[in-house]
């Protein structure tokens, strides 16, 4: 099960109204290498694998990354929570606000709504973790151009915190696959 | 929330963050030592604070003893407070 901290991972400090940027910070909020597909793919492919250390770290990786997945709604939220209709004309949050006002929306950039298709879950644990190590390295190519993109110094902050996480992820993954393959490879022994 | 409650929150914030990363490396690196005495140290500390915040503030987490009335509700939530008070 799981219970929820009354806590953010990481302190988020906004000093704009921008819907714009809220907008672009959405891709991390319901797009494809986004925090929710993150969250949900490494969950759901807990079941297929072998080890202790490789459920462990999908169970914990997972965990983390709803952690994150709630810093980018925060940050969305404080990009707009004080905008006027005036301010979010024009801009891309236009089309959601036209929708559902300023309410978080599981969807990316261009409004395309979150899809399990997102993720795959596969009985293959090497399979699964190629996968997430290339959902890593897609999640920070993808911080790197919100980075680019941002021009309110506490959302770059936040950004380059999350930026550093899919790093350390891809890391863990990457030793969690060794650990993986040298089990298969004893078990073949046997 | 005052500075004092947010510097408080803060310190959680910080040690629980560096227990998420040790539990990450000591899922793959079960049988390294001393990053395990590094995440019981912690572990430790982040117990005392997590005990200190409740009780002045009440609970972070629902299996938190609560004064009357139940004071997990009291806000602002994570995604309401302004951070940028203390540094």
């Amino acid at each position: 099960m799981w219970i929820y901290e009354k806590k953010l991972q990481y302190p988020v400090k906004v000093y704009s109204c921008n819907p714009s940027l809220a907008q672009m910070i959405l891709e991390q909020f319901g797009g494809a290498d986004g925090e929710l597909s993150a969250g949900v793919r490494y969950l759901t492919q807990r079941w297929s694998m072998p080890t202790g250390e490789a459920k462990g770290i999908l169970t914990d990786i997972g965990t983390e990354e709803l952690a994150h997945w709630e810093i980018i709604g925060t940050i969305v939220y404080k990009l707009v929570k004080d905008a006027t209709v005036e301010q979010i004309k024009g801009t891309p949050f236009e089309a959601n606000y036209a929708n559902r006002g300023k309410a978080l929306f599981p969807q990316n950039a261009a409004g395309v709504p979150w899809t399990a298709t997102f993720i795959q879950s596969k009985d293959d644990p090497i399979a699964n973790l190629y996968e997430d190590m290339a959902a890593e390295q897609k999640a920070r190519s993808t911080y790197e151009n919100l980075i680019k993109l941002s021009d309110d110094p506490g959302v770059t902050d936040a950004l380059k915190f999350l930026r550093e996480r899919e790093v350390v992820h891809f890391q863990r993954f990457g030793e969690t696959l060794r650990i993986v393959e040298e089990y298969q490879e004893r078990k073949k022994h046997y | 929330m005052d500075d004092k409650q947010l510097q408080l929150l803060e310190d959680i914030m910080e040690i629980g963050f560096s227990l998420v990363e040790t539990n990450l490396y000591l899922d793959t690196h079960p049988k390294d030592e001393r990053a395990l005495r590094l995440h019981n140290t912690l572990a430790g500390q982040y117990q005392e604070l997590e005990f200190l915040y409740n009780s002045k503030y009440g609970p972070l987490k629902y299996t938190g003893m609560s004064q009357f009335p139940w004071k997990y509700i009291d806000e602002p939530w994570p995604w309401e407070i302004d951070y940028s008070g203390c540094d």
